[in-house]
C-alpha cells in the first residue's frame, strides 16, 4: 500500500483511512488536516463578515439610518429592515453552515475551496454510512459552543475578569483544542454527530504516459537488466511527476542523476526523450514483476 | 468488464488503445471513457442539476460506479501510474458520496420530521426530560428562596435588562405597568424576531454544553430558572402572582418547554458519553447526538412560535385570563403532539 502512494502524498499517509462501502469495496479516504479545516472555517467566517460589511455599506448608501431612532418610533420600512437584519444574523450564525453542508457537496464554500467535505464517520467495522440531515444539524449546533461563543467571549473582554472569567475561558479552550487531541482531527461537533471531515478534491485524469514515445523512434535507448534493476516504484513515481511538470532544468538534473547511477554518459538536447524512454522501460519492468507478486518499493529494497 | 451496451451514448472519441506500449496504460485507455462518463454524471449531481442528467446515464450510474471501483482495485495491483491512481481514487470517492448521499429532499425530511420523527425522538428522551424538569424546578425554587431571604440576591440573579422598574421595593402600580400590553402592533415584529434569535441561542447553548457530560447544561438550566424564580417572588410578594403567571404563560409554556427539550437534548448527549453501555463512547455519542439534534430542530421551531406569541400575543392581549388560556392551550397542544403523534414510517429516528 505504501508504495502505491505518490511521493507528494507520502506525508499524508498518517491521515489515510479505509472505508468499506456496502458492496464490500475498500475506499481510501484522507482525513482533512487541522490546518485546512481551520482555513476553511476562517474563509467561511470571512465570507459572512464580508457579506455583512457589504450590506452595511449598501444600507448606508441607500440612507437607512438604523441607529438614529429607537425601533418603537421608527417607520415600517426601518422596522422591516431591522427584522431582516436580525434574521440574517441568526441565519448566518446557524443556517449558513447547515444549508451548505446539507447540499450534495457536503461542504461550505470555504471547505470546497480547500477541497474538503463532511462525511459520515464509518462504524468500527469500517463500513461507511450515509450522511444524514440529523448528523449535519447536530454538528452545526455544536459549532456555536466551539466557535461563536468563544469568539464573543474574547471580544467582550471578560477573559481576564475574575475567577469565573478564567474558568469559562479554560472551559471554552477545551472545545477549541479538542481537534488537536484525537487522531481523526474530530471537533466536538463531529464527535456528537458521528461525522468527520475528509479530503474530497477533484482531480483531472492526466494523459497516459506511454502514449508519448510513439512519435519518436522506439528502442533508441537499449536499457538492459542492469540499468532497470537500480530503481523502484518510488523513484518511478518521482520521475512521473518530473515528466508531467515538464520543467527543462529539472529534467536535466534527473537525467544526469540517472546516468550517473546506471553508468551512462548523459547526452545533450534529448532529456525528455531519454526520460520518457527510461520511464516506459522501468514501468514495464516493475509492472511486469507486479503481476507476479514481486514489488520493489524503492531503490533500497 | 467493458460494457458495449452503455457505449452507445458516448460522445468522447475512443482513445487509440493500440498506441499505448504499456499493458497498464491499455487497461486504462479501455476504461477511461466510462470513467469520464461517470465523472460528468457526478459533476451534475454535485451541482444539484438533476435535470441535466439523461435517463440512461442515471440508470447507468450504479454500474459505472462499481466498474470504476473495481478498476481502482485492479489498477492498484497492476499499475504504477500515480496520476491515474489518484484520479481513480478521487473519482470513486466522489461517486460514492453521491451514490450513498442523503436520499431525502429537505421537504421530505421535514414531512417525516413533523409526521412522527420529532415526537418519537422526544419520547425517547423521557428520562433526560425528567432530569431537566427537576433541574428547572429546583432552579425556580432556589431563586425564590434566595430572594425571599435576602432581596439583594435579586440583582445577582435577574439580568440587568429586567431590573428597570421590576426591582424589590417597586410599587404595585409600576409592576402592573411593566406587564401591560400595547395597543398597536408597531415595533413588535422587531421585538418578536429579537426574542426568537436570543432564546434560540440560549437553547442551543443548553445543547452544546451537554457535551461535558451534561453538567454545565444542568447548571445553566438551574441558573436561568433561578432568575425566573426571583421574578416570581417579586410579583407574588406584591400580590400579583396570578397576573405574572398569566403574563408569563402566554409564551412561557412554549418557551420553557423548548428550553426543557434543549436541556434534555444536552443531558442526553452527556449521559450517553458518561454511560455508553456496551457501545464505544464514539458510537454512543454519535447515536445520541443525532437523536438530540432532531429534538433540537423541533425546539428551534417551538421557539419561533414562542417568539411570535411573546412579541405579538402578549403585547396585544392584556387580560390575564385570556393570556392564561392561550398559554394553557399551547401547552396542551404540544403535549398532545408529543404523546400521540406516532411514527408511521419506521426509521425516522435513526
Amino acid at each position: 500500500m505504501t508504495a502505491a502512494v505518490a511521493p507528494h502524498l507520502r506525508h499524508e499517509l498518517r491521515r489515510r483511512r479505509e472505508l468499506v462501502t456496502p458492496e464490500g469495496l475498500s475506499l481510501p479516504l484522507t482525513v482533512a488536516s487541522r490546518g485546512s479545516r481551520a482555513g476553511a472555517l476562517l474563509l467561511d467566517l470571512g465570507i459572512i463578515f464580508f457579506g455583512f460589511f457589504l450590506l452595511g455599506i449598501f444600507l448606508t448608501v441607500v440612507g437607512v439610518g438604523l441607529f438614529d431612532e429607537s425601533p418603537e418610533d421608527a417607520g415600517p420600512a426601518i422596522e422591516l429592515v431591522l427584522v431582516l437584519l436580525i434574521l440574517l444574523v441568526f441565519l448566518s450564525r446557524y443556517g449558513y453552515f447547515l444549508a451548505f453542508e446539507l447540499g450534495p457537496r457536503g461542504a461550505t464554500p470555504g471547505k470546497r475551496a480547500l477541497g474538503i467535505r463532511v462525511a459520515a464517520r464509518p462504524a468500527a467495522s469500517g463500513s461507511g454510512g450515509r450522511l444524514t440531515a440529523e448528523a449535519v444539524i447536530a454538528r452545526n449546533l455544536m459549532r456555536d459552543v466551539e466557535v461563536f461563543i468563544p469568539f464573543a467571549f474574547l471580544v467582550s473582554g471578560e477573559l481576564g475578569s475574575g475567577v469565573m472569567g478564567f474558568a469559562a475561558g479554560v472551559w471554552l479552550l477545551v472545545f477549541m483544542l479538542f481537534p488537536l487531541f484525537n487522531k481523526d482531527n474530530l471537533r466536538a461537533g463531529d464527535l456528537v454527530a458521528g461525522t468527520w471531515v475528509v479530503e474530497a478534491e477533484r482531480r483531472k485524469l492526466p494523459a497516459a504516459m506511454s502514449l508519448a514515445p510513439k512519435q519518436r523512434a522506439p528502442a533508441a535507448y537499449p536499457f538492459g537488466e542492469a540499468e532497470l534493476s537500480v530503481y523502484g516504484e518510488h523513484e518511478l513515481q518521482v520521475l512521473e511527476g518530473v515528466l508531467r511538470h515538464d520543467n527543462a532544468d529539472a529534467q536535466r538534473q534527473v537525467m544526469e542523476a540517472i546516468c550517473r547511477k546506471i553508468g551512462w554518459q548523459a547526452g545533450h538536447g534529448d532529456e525528455r526523450a531519454f526520460l520518457e524512454a527510461f520511464y516506459a522501460a522501468l514501468r514495464a519492468r516493475l509492472e511486469g514483476d507486479m503481476r507476479f507478486g514481486k514489488r520493489k518499493k524503492d531503490k533500497f529494497s | 468488464m467493458a460494457l458495449p451496451f452503455f457505449r452507445q451514448t458516448e460522445v468522447l472519441a475512443a482513445p487509440d488503445i493500440e498506441a499505448a506500449s504499456l499493458r497498464s496504460d491499455r487497461f486504462r485507455l479501455e476504461r477511461e471513457t466510462d470513467w469520464k462518463r461517470l465523472e460528468s454524471i457526478v459533476v451534475c449531481l454535485e451541482k444539484n442539476r438533476l435535470r441535466r442528467i439523461a435517463d440512461e446515464d442515471l440508470l447507468a450510474l450504479p454500474v459505472l460506479y462499481r466498474q470504476a471501483a473495481s478498476s481502482l482495485a485492479v489498477a492498484r495491483e497492476t499499475s504504477l501510474d500515480a496520476g491515474t491512481l489518484a484520479y481513480l481514487e478521487s473519482l470513486v470517492r466522489r461517486a460514492w458520496f453521491q451514490v450513498y448521499g442523503p436520499r431525502t429532499s429537505l421537504l421530505g425530511w421535514l414531512r417525516r420530521f413533523l409526521g412522527g420523527g420529532w415526537s418519537a425522538a422526544v419520547r425517547a428522551l423521557w428520562l433526560e426530560i425528567c432530569i431537566a424538569l427537576t433541574a428547572m424546578i429546583a432552579g425556580t425554587l432556589a431563586g425564590w428562596l434566595l430572594v425571599a431571604r435576602d432581596s439583594d440576591w435579586y440583582y445577582a440573579l435577574v439580568p440587568g435588562e429586567f431590573t428597570d422598574s421590576r426591582r424589590p421595593g417597586a410599587t404595585r402600580e409600576a409592576l402592573v405597568e411593566s406587564m401591560s400590553g400595547t395597543q398597536d402592533a408597531e415595533g413588535l415584529t422587531v421585538f418578536a424576531t429579537y426574542l426568537f434569535s436570543h432564546n434560540t441561542g440560549v437553547t442551543i447553548l443548553f445543547f452544546g454544553l451537554g457535551f461535558a457530560f451534561g453538567i454545565p447544561t444542568v447548571l445553566l438550566l438551574v441558573y436561568e430558572m433561578a432568575s425566573l424564580g426571583a421574578m416570581l417572588w417579586l410579583f407574588a410578594s406584591a400580590g400579583l402572582g396570578w397576573e405574572f403567571a398569566a403574563w408569563l404563560s402566554i409564551h412561557g409554556t412554549t418557551e420553557l418547554l423548548a428550553g426543557l427539550l434543549g436541556g434534555a437534548a444536552g443531558i442526553h448527549i452527556g449521559r450517553a458519553m458518561a454511560f455508553p453501555g456496551n457501545r464505544s463512547v464514539l458510537a454512543a455519542a454519535a447515536a445520541s447526538g443525532r437523536r438530540a439534534a432532531l429534538v433540537m430542530a423541533g425546539a428551534v421551531l417551538m421557539l419561533a412560535v414562542a417568539g411570535l406569541l411573546e412579541g405579538y400575543a402578549r403585547q396585544l392581549v392584556a387580560d390575564p385570563l385570556s393570556r392564561g388560556a392561550i398559554g394553557g392551550t399551547m401547552l396542551l397542544l404540544w403535549l398532545a403532539y408529543f404523546l400521540f403523534v406516532r411514527d408511521r414510517s419506521r426509521g425516522a429516528g435513526r
